[in-house]
């Protein structure tokens, strides 16, 4: 599954994506950055209802292959061109982040 | 490669916004040297978690790193309060971070137990009052 295989369902708007190819092996959820820093794996999509610019550091540096905002949050236009920059890709949705992670997780089979 | 490689980056602790930009850096540099992506990934976790230890608790510093031929060492030299505890600071979900910071996401208390994981070796160095200095070590 890609980052553009999850746009493909309809349910997820992209904000920032350099990198659309780029597989996803899992889904971490998490708010709190070190706890993702300490715990999300390389290439796993990152659900969270963050959105400070801190957000982008964190998922290059533990090399996620995605951002997914869930609850409708929004970024602003700084966050979209630095993760264009970084090579970060954030994608948003509407649903709640179980119900995101559900999605994803249909599709892996 | 035959000759160690030396980095130095200053961590402004003013502007918060860009923190983690010493961190990218260097993951930049290795990616350059061709350094495999887990060695990679885990010299950027911590030394992204020490860069934003250093902008939140010590009003920025200075990163050093030096790549051998079979290792990456962090050094973070800052001149904030330093830590009175340190074994109670490494502990997981031990922090002083104030609120405007944990609003942000920071403050879990799981930086300095993340650097630790992450690493081969950690070593703090700390004078309350005179600053901190932790050092690191990533084999490949
Ligand atoms: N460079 C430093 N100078 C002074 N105190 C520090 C420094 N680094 C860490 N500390 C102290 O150690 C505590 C624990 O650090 P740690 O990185 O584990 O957690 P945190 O920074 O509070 O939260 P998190 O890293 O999860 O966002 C900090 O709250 C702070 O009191
Ligand atoms: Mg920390």
């Amino acid at each position: 599954m890609t980052v553009k295989d999850i746009l493909a369902t309809g349910n997820f708007t992209a904000i920032s994506l350099p990198d659309e190819g780029r597989e996803i092996n899992g889904v971490y959820i998490g708010d709190l950055l070190s706890w993702v820093m300490g715990r999300a794996q390389a290439d796993n999509a990152w659900i969270t209802i963050m959105s400070n610019i801190n957000i982008v550091a964190v998922a290059s540096l533990a090399d996620v292959a995605c951002i997914i905002l869930a609850e409708g949050v929004t970024v602003d236009e700084t966050i979209k061109t630095t993760a264009e920059a970084k090579d970060v890709n954030i994608i948003s949705t509407s649903m709640p982040a179980y119900e995101a992670a559900m999605e994803l997780a249909k599709m892996t089979v | 490669m035959a000759e160690s490689l030396y980095f130095e980056y200053p961590v402004d602790g003013e502007n918060f916004a860009s923190a983690g930009q010493a961190s990218t850096r260097v993951k930049r540099n290795l990616r350059e040297l061709g350094l495999d992506s887990e060695t990679i990934r885990r010299v950027s976790i911590a030394m992204y978690e020490g860069e934003i230890n250093m902008v939140i608790h010590a009003r920025g510093g200075v990163a050093k790193i030096e790549v051998t031929d079979s290792q990456i060492i962090i050094i973070l030299e800052d001149k904030g309060p330093g830590i009175a505890n340190i074994e109670q600071a490494m502990q997981e979900g031990f922090s002083t971070a104030p609120d405007d910071v944990r609003s942000l996401g920071f403050g879990a208390g799981m930086g300095l137990p993340n650097m630790k994981r992450y690493t081969d070796y950690m070593n703090i160095d700390s004078v309350v009052g005179e600053g901190t200095t932790i050092t690191m070590k990533v084999n490949y």
